[in-house]
């Protein structure tokens, strides 16, 4: 599986992402620098965590207009797949391919700690390494991750599957206390209409290579693999 | 706005240069002589700008280089020592670690969000400065007494602050500590450090530029931000310091972030010959830096030098402490070749001047000559002075059988003492702190339940591509160095090599942050002689060289000091992560030891303050041939597996290493051995101790007695429950022990969440 990770200015996040995709592909993700105009050859295109531009505009909006997100859009709508994690994920709604905002964190502050997910929808290829309902541990690390969405648009991503993740407990009960940032629905991460796009506020790469502490992250880039392969 | 807007001469005339204009400038008389000496006639008002920021104690260490001196910087690890940017030491494999720590008090406590932002900022630059890449930041923190009115807003700006520019930079935040005590109500510390990974072959320094160079400023414009800096950072705090503010740098980390990829990509190249980042004092420092150093001269011509605001006059330019600005001598021929990296990055890149022979400072705008300064004696004949000291009085002796546990028993002491300030969890600080980015972090901040799912007694962060980790660690005890400088300066270097040491890791040197009050007190000026003359003690036995390090001295608000917080950063290695151990039980049916000797010493400890009231007594000695014995013990034990968790003995003694423990490790235990004075033995903050974990008690215990260290047996791990003649759930410790910040903050009633369990 070939991949590429789109670099912006204020990008911090890309070698953990390279170094999970390495991890579970055995291929070495190229970067691509936002200036660029044209994508290598790739099955994923990756939007990493950061803060592009300082996130002085709002989170995302600044990156969502760089030269190579014309490419990269342009893909995303003929189906080469496409994953957002955190900063990404702020882009990824900024450019409309998915919906929703993701507004400050409830608290105000930044947040970095460890979440647990469930996994909503296990039949796509983000996902499909992953049982039904099964839970997993992965940090978060954000300071604007609070999704959300109009009620008219939430029905609308729950019948059509498009919730891949949502915080819960230990347990897997996705009660008010196990939500980090009052996002909407608990919601951690979504899906466009065609399971092709995946955006997500917590970091599942910082949970894959061997010296991490934590490795629930892994099912996710297999599934990646599995599919993509 | 166009540049040629830029280029106007203000019409406005500068004020006339009198003593007056200089003592407002923080010159004395005599060093005002030495100036119209020097230049043999008066200064212009740029010059006598430059002479008074270069002299000032932030940049001059005027009041304490004569004792600075005296502590070790070599050893066999060391590659630079003090002198540079920051230290650079050996770590195998042909690299180096980089490190540093620097204060940020005095902007901290005017404007805390940007105070610390810029303080973490600043330090990261003088790592990168180096051609090392950060890889990890740390912070010690100093506020206020709780109940002080400002305390809580300090806090959470300085913490904002922080956090807004480390995370936004993408270095992970992984270790520090926080205090609190009334000595800092008027006065927080806010001590960064970071420590960065360079090729040993792919270092830059200060110093090396020749003649007939280009000089290239980089990064962000210049404006009348942070105009004589310096100068506030040297001087004594009055009420209404508040007037202050428009002295604080603004921070842009995201222009740091740029900052630090494009320097580092241009020093893949061959164009830099020298760099200095622009730090206190700004252009000024680091154009005398680069022309002392390399003893050559330099010519600025400010009209290039990229500006933010119009109308800027010599003197602003170079007083500015504008922030996210380097400085750097190009080998000639190269400048456009680093232009067009230094581009690609939309930094400002602008040739301003050039090196010359004659060891001049010159400075030209407008047309005009404003500065001609000769470098060598406004560097060599800064002032230097032996300050009348006193020596510390001698500490009260107390008796520490008089002070025993309350009537709430061992266990009703132990809640108080993880619930006061200084011990309760600071999860509200550290989940604000990004300690994951890059990807290599093995040990996080706190005790239970923490970002990298481990902790041990210092940070631990991985070396890309290898298996060798390093570890850090931010410690002093600031009670102790009041009771007793000299001991309290060996304990701070101690504790620091014990926290390093816990890991696995082996200690190798340290960065210091000595924050002290005003140096022409002779009581403060006695503090720091006796504390410097302990942490090179200390840094000698344990073979643990100073290779950086910062003054932040006049840390007094209307007459009234800081405890004397000589704050140490270490850094040590260990070959491989995965030998390296946590603070917490991993399993059931280990046994539980004390390594090293109890002898009860409750003076100046948390238990005396916290359950009897007393802040009192002499600080507990520090026998460094028994902290040195302990450590390789330690470690040599750790090394080959037979410690599954290990946790230094500090604050709050005994009984608290063994509670933290239990609450990282979700385990509990059941402790068998019976004091004969509970009180001092299990709150007793003796030296040179550990707690440790091990499945062979009987191995542990030989290979003790053949090396003469000391070992007791405490208890077992076991259950859910921390059981001595009563019970407490671990999980209720931990409920305790997490209470007390986020209630503090929420501005929940304290009386209410230290007594309440």
């Amino acid at each position: 599986m070939k991949s590429a990770i789109i670099v912006f200015p204020g990008t911090n996040r890309e070698k953990d992402m390279q170094m999970a995709l390495e991890h579970v592909s055995g291929q070495t993700p190229s970067l691509v620098w936002h200036k660029d105009t044209s994508l290598p050859n790739c099955d994923l295109m990756v939007l990493p965590g950061g803060f592009s531009y300082g996130d002085y505009l709002r989170c995302g909006a600044m990156a969502a207009h760089s030269p190579i997100m014309k490419e990269v859009i342009d893909r995303a709508k003929k189906g080469t797949r496409l994953l957002a994690v955190c900063n990404g994920f702020q882009m990824l709604v900024e450019t409309g391919l998915v919906p929703g905002a993701l507004l400050h964190n409830q608290s105000l502050k930044f947040i970095c700690k460890q979440v647990h997910l469930r996994a909503e929808n296990t039949q796509t290829d983000f996902t499909r390494r992953f049982a039904k309902g099964q839970v997993l541990q992965v940090p978060i690390a954000h300071g604007e991750g609070n999704y959300f969405v109009n009620d008219d648009t939430l029905k609308s991503l729950q019948d059509n599957n498009q919730i891949a993740f949502r915080y819960c407990d230990e347990d897997g009960q996705a009660t008010a206390d196990s939500n980090p940032n009052g996002s909407i629905y608990n919601i951690a991460g979504v899906f466009n209409d065609s399971k092709t796009i995946m955006g997500m506020m917590p970091h599942p790469e910082d949970s894959v290579v061997t010296h991490a502490n934590g490795h629930q992250g892994i099912p996710l880039f297999q599934s990646i693999v599995e599919a993509l392969a | 706005m166009s540049q040629a807007a830029l280029k106007q001469k203000p019409s406005t005339q500068e004020p006339a240069i009198t003593l007056e204009l200089a003592k407002s400038f923080g010159l004395s008389e005599s060093e005002f002589t030495l100036v119209k000496d020097i230049l043999g006639r008066m200064p212009t008002y740029t010059e006598l700008g430059i002479f008074s920021v270069m002299w000032s104690e932030h940049c001059s260490y005027k009041s304490s280089r004569l004792h600075l001196k005296k502590l070790p910087t070599t050893g066999k690890c060391v590659i630079q020592g003090p002198g540079e940017n920051a230290g650079v030491i050996d770590i195998g494999d042909g690299q180096a670690a980089v490190f540093k720590m620097e204060s940020h008090n005095h902007p901290s406590y005017i404007e805390p969000y940007q105070g610390a932002a810029t303080g973490v900022g600043g330090i990261m630059r003088d790592v990168f400065t180096m051609g090392a890449r950060p890889i990890a930041n740390l912070n010690a923190l100093r506020f206020g007494d709780p109940s002080h009115p400002k305390t809580r807003t300090l806090v959470k700006g300085v913490v904002a602050g922080i956090s807004g520019y480390g995370n936004c930079v993408g270095v992970p935040t992984v270790g520090g500590e926080t205090n609190f005590h009334k000595s800092y109500n008027g006065n927080n510390l806010v001590n960064a450090m970071t420590v960065g990974l360079a090729d040993q072959d792919k270092i830059y320094y200060a110093r090396g530029a020749g003649v007939g160079q280009p000089i290239v400023y980089v990064g962000s414009k210049t404006g009348r931000d942070g105009i004589h800096g310096a100068t506030m950072a040297s001087a004594e705090f009055g009420d209404g310091n508040e007037e202050n503010r428009p002295t604080v740098q603004v921070g842009d980390p995201f222009t740091e972030k740029l900052l630090i990829e494009a320097c580092l990509e241009l020093m893949q190249s061959d164009a830099i010959i020298s760099i200095q980042d622009m730090g206190a004092a700004g252009l000024t420092s680091s154009a005398v830096e680069i022309a002392s150093k390399g003893e050559i001269g330099v010519v600025l011509d400010l009209d290039h030098v990229p500006q933010r605001e119009i109308n800027m006059v010599p003197y602003e330019i170079m007083l500015s402490e504008s922030q996210e600005r380097m400085l750097m001598i190009l080998k000639p021929g190269s400048e456009n070749k680093a232009r067009a990296i230094i581009e690609k990055w939309d930094l400002d890149f602008a040739v301003i001047g050039h090196t010359t022979d004659d060891q001049h400072l010159r400075l030209n705008m407008y047309g005009e000559c404003w500065c001609d300064i000769p470098v060598p004696p406004l560097v060599d004949q800064a002032p230097l002075y032996d300050r009348p000291s006193v020596p510390p009085k001698a500490p009260e002796k107390i008796d520490n059988q008089a002070f025993d546990v309350s009537d709430k028993g061992l266990l009703g002491d132990l809640k108080k003492l993880i619930a006061c300030p200084d011990l309760a969890s600071k999860r509200w600080i550290w989940e604000q702190y990004d300690s994951l980015v890059m990807g290599e972090t093995i040990f996080s901040p706190g005790v239970a339940n923490t970002q990298a799912l481990k902790s041990g007694d210092a940070a631990l962060v991985k070396i890309p591509n290898k298996d060798k980790a390093l570890a850090m660690s931010s410690d002093v005890t600031p009670r102790y160095v009041e009771a007793n400088p000299f001991e309290g300066g060996k304990q701070a270097v101690a504790e620091s090599y014990r926290n390093i040491t816990a890991t696995g890791a082996t200690p190798l040197a340290i960065t210091n942050n000595l924050n002290f009050g005003n140096p022409e007190k002779p009581e403060i000026m006695g503090q720091i002689v006796a504390a410097l003359d302990g942490m090179g003690e200390a840094c000698r036995a344990l073979d643990y060289p100073i290779v950086s390090g910062n003054v932040s001295l006049y840390n007094e608000t209307s007459g009234r000091a800081i405890q004397p917080t000589p704050t140490i950063g270490g850094v040590g290695v260990i070959s491989d992560y995965k030998q390296a151990v946590g603070l917490a039980f991993t399993k059931e049916g280990h046994s539980i030891f004390v390594i090293g000797e109890t002898k009860g010493h409750l003076g100046q400890s948390l238990f005396l303050r916290e359950i009897h009231g007393m802040e009192k007594g002499d600080a507990p000695h520090v026998d460094l041939t028994a902290e040195k014995l302990n450590g390789d013990f330690i470690r040599a034990q750790i090394l080959s597996g037979e410690i599954s968790a290990c946790h230094d003995v500090s604050d709050g003694g005994l009984l608290v290493a063994v509670a933290e423990m239990a609450m990282a490790g979700k385990i509990g235990c059941v402790i068998e051995h019976k004091a004969d004075h509970a009180a001092s033995f299990w709150f007793g903050e003796d030296q040179a101790r550990y707690v440790v974990v091990t499945d062979n008690p009987e191995r542990l215990k030989q290979a003790a007695s053949v090396v003469n260290v000391p070992i007791m047996k405490l208890g077992i791990t076991y259950g859910t429950e921390l059981i001595l003649d009563e019970k407490i759930s671990v999980s209720d410790l931990t409920r305790v022990h997490e209470r007390w910040l986020p209630d503090y903050m929420n501005n929940i009633s304290l009386d209410n969440s230290l007594t309440a369990s």
